[in-house]
């Protein structure tokens, strides 16, 4: 817990004053100048609270009692959407990196998928299989850095250990493909970037049953001690209905039993053809969404599996792409499942080789709005637990 | 769900609507007056597009074209929702009654475009501090902080 400073109500009137009917309600209790007694707000980060990235949440607390959260985004606003503008359609790609930096391979595909239906290029088969196999990879890093950062905030420390090994060898897998460990800039449009290396594939599939059995003990470990059992469960409980109407998707929405995933039902690439079960939760608190995220990496690992046995050789980038691509007037919206949720990417072209507009759809933007709505009544330390299953990536949040 | 189906089942059930449909890049657009932006929404959600993806704007010089996206789980199926803002006048009907997930969406339009939305509850700018000048993504926004690159690469 980073709660930096400790101030009372100063300004804000017009926050102040909703918080301050609520309150007197509750307690009877008010000052002469009309401000309740026992309500402080506490601010917390803007540091790395927990460790999930810049956010500050204004918390108004009433004991250890969270009355209102209010979160303040935008400290890593780099203002990608209008640099986009001024940049050529294939000079965007290292630009979506830096959005989601937990799972760039999502934003990459996802803008690289978007070009392609503005440019009506046809990507090849291989090229395909690829960009599964990795951006399953790419999930199972992104949910293995989502539970041990959980783990972390619930106090258990061993577990993290124990989720960034996982992850540790996944980024390993991904430096040898492409160089990089953040930001890899390998989906491009029209393909991928580079052929894999010799015996990739054989070394995946070597590794992916230590995976699972550390995977199972991690299980154990952590979901398996009541301390951790007791520290998610029941907190942040959202409802399906609310899922739907508040627009959260991925784990968010799933945990809360909202059976949508992009993958399967509104599905794209070579999905179809994957044996592959979506988990859903029932009671849509942190702890059933923590659980959804590790069934999805035991998942991911059967699509690798699957996607390694089908892919077979030929060209990873479709042919004739120039270097600048000048679609044709228009606007054109794609999206990809993420480790987070629906991620859209929005272009409007308007016939020159850049983008007239870009907008990212970011599930961590939607998710996060929930936050208010979920932290309201939990105590303070719980905030960072309902903070940390949401999941939020702040490059993709601020963009 | 494929695209005439939907076309199809729209036509069906809102047939004044039906004329407004129109296909772009394999998607459906159906672009409204401002003034029967809610009613539209409110119908789209009927029919079963039950999620509000993303509220955005596009600056279009005389006006700023509004685009909403929504999803449908029953019918896998996305639509555009558009309409057109007047440059002088950026004042449009909030979402928020429809759906909640507008609130921080439209929020994201005031502070980048510009465009104030009638009766959302909160107001405010979100990824830029309040005292901000300006709207970053509208296409005469002027900062000395911006590089322009040449035409050529």
């Amino acid at each position: 817990m980073n709660a930096s400073s400790i101030d009372r109500i100063t300004s804000d009137a017009g926050e102040v004053d909703a918080v301050t009917l609520k309150i007197t309600e509750r307690t009877k209790k008010i000052a002469t100048d009309g401000t309740p007694v026992d309500e402080l707000v506490v601010n917390v980060g803007p540091s790395h609270p927990s460790t999930h990235g810049v956010c500050r949440v204004i918390t108004h607390v009433d004991g250890e009692i969270v009355t209102k959260a209010e979160p303040v985004i935008g400290y890593l606003h780099r203002g990608v959407e209008k640099i986009a503008e001024n940049r050529t359609y294939l000079q965007v790609v290292p630009l979506t990196d830096r959005l989601d930096y937990v799972g760039s391979m999502y934003t990459n595909w996802a803008y690289s998928r978007s070009v392609e239906r503005l440019a009506g290029i046809r990507v090849p088969e291989r090229a395909e299989y690829l960009r599964v196999i990795t951006c399953e990879m790419q999930r199972m890093a992104s949910h293995m850095m989502s539970l041990g950062s959980t783990s972390g905030d619930s106090g258990a420390t061993t577990a993290f250990i124990y989720s960034f090994d996982i992850r540790e060898r996944v980024i390993e897998f991904f430096e040898d493909l492409c160089g990089s460990r953040l930001t890899y800039n390998y989906v491009r449009p029209g393909g991928v970037s580079m052929e894999v290396p010799d015996g990739w594939f054989d070394d995946i599939l070597a590794w992916l049953p230590i995976a699972r059995q550390s995977l199972s003990e991690l299980d154990r470990l952590f979901f398996g001690n009541h301390i951790a059992r007791g520290r998610l469960k029941g907190i942040g409980v959202l409802s399906a209905e609310d899922a739907v109407s508040w627009g959260a998707s991925g784990p968010v929405a799933r945990g809360s039993g909202v059976n949508w995933d992009l993958r399967k039902h509104d599905t794209y690439s070579v999905y179809p053809r994957f044996d592959f079960d979506v988990p859903i939760g029932s009671n849509g608190d942190a702890y059933d969404r923590a659980r959804c995220r590790l069934f999805e990496v035991y998942e991911s690992m059967r699509i690798i599996e699957q996607a390694i046995e089908q892919i077979e050789p030929g060209p990873i980038k479709a042919d004739g792409i120039p270097r600048l691509i000048a679609p044709r007037p228009g606007d054109a919206y794609d999206h990809i499942e993420s480790a987070r949720g629906s991620l859209g990417v929005y272009l409007v072209s308007d016939g020159s080789p850049r983008p007239y507009r870009m907008k990212v759809r970011s599930p961590a933007f939607c998710n996060l709005a929930l936050l208010p709505m979920l932290a309201e009544g939990h105590t303070l330390s719980d905030l960072v637990i309902v903070l940390g299953s949401l999941d939020p990536v702040f490059g993709e949040v601020d963009r | 769900m494929k695209i005439n189906e939907l076309r199809e089942h729209l036509c069906a059930q809102y047939p004044d609507l039906c004329p407004l449909f129109s296909i772009e890049f394999g998607d459906g657009v159906l672009l409204v007056e401002c003034g029967q932006l809610l009613g539209a929404a409110s119908d789209l959600r009927d029919l079963g597009f039950d999620r509000l993806g993303m509220v955005t704007a596009v600056d279009r010089g005389e006006t700023f074209e509004m685009v909403y996206r929504l999803t449908s789980r029953s019918m896998s199926a996305g639509i555009f929702l558009k309409c057109e803002v007047p440059r002088d006048n950026p004042v449009i009907q909030s979402l928020t009654s429809l759906w909640p997930a507008a609130n921080w969406h439209e929020r994201e339009v005031y502070d980048m475009f510009g465009i104030e939305f009638e009766g959302h509850p909160d107001m405010r700018r979100i990824l830029l501090p309040p005292e901000w000048e300006g709207y970053p993504l509208r296409k005469d926004y002027e900062d000395e902080r911006i590089i322009h690159r040449p035409d050529y690469i």
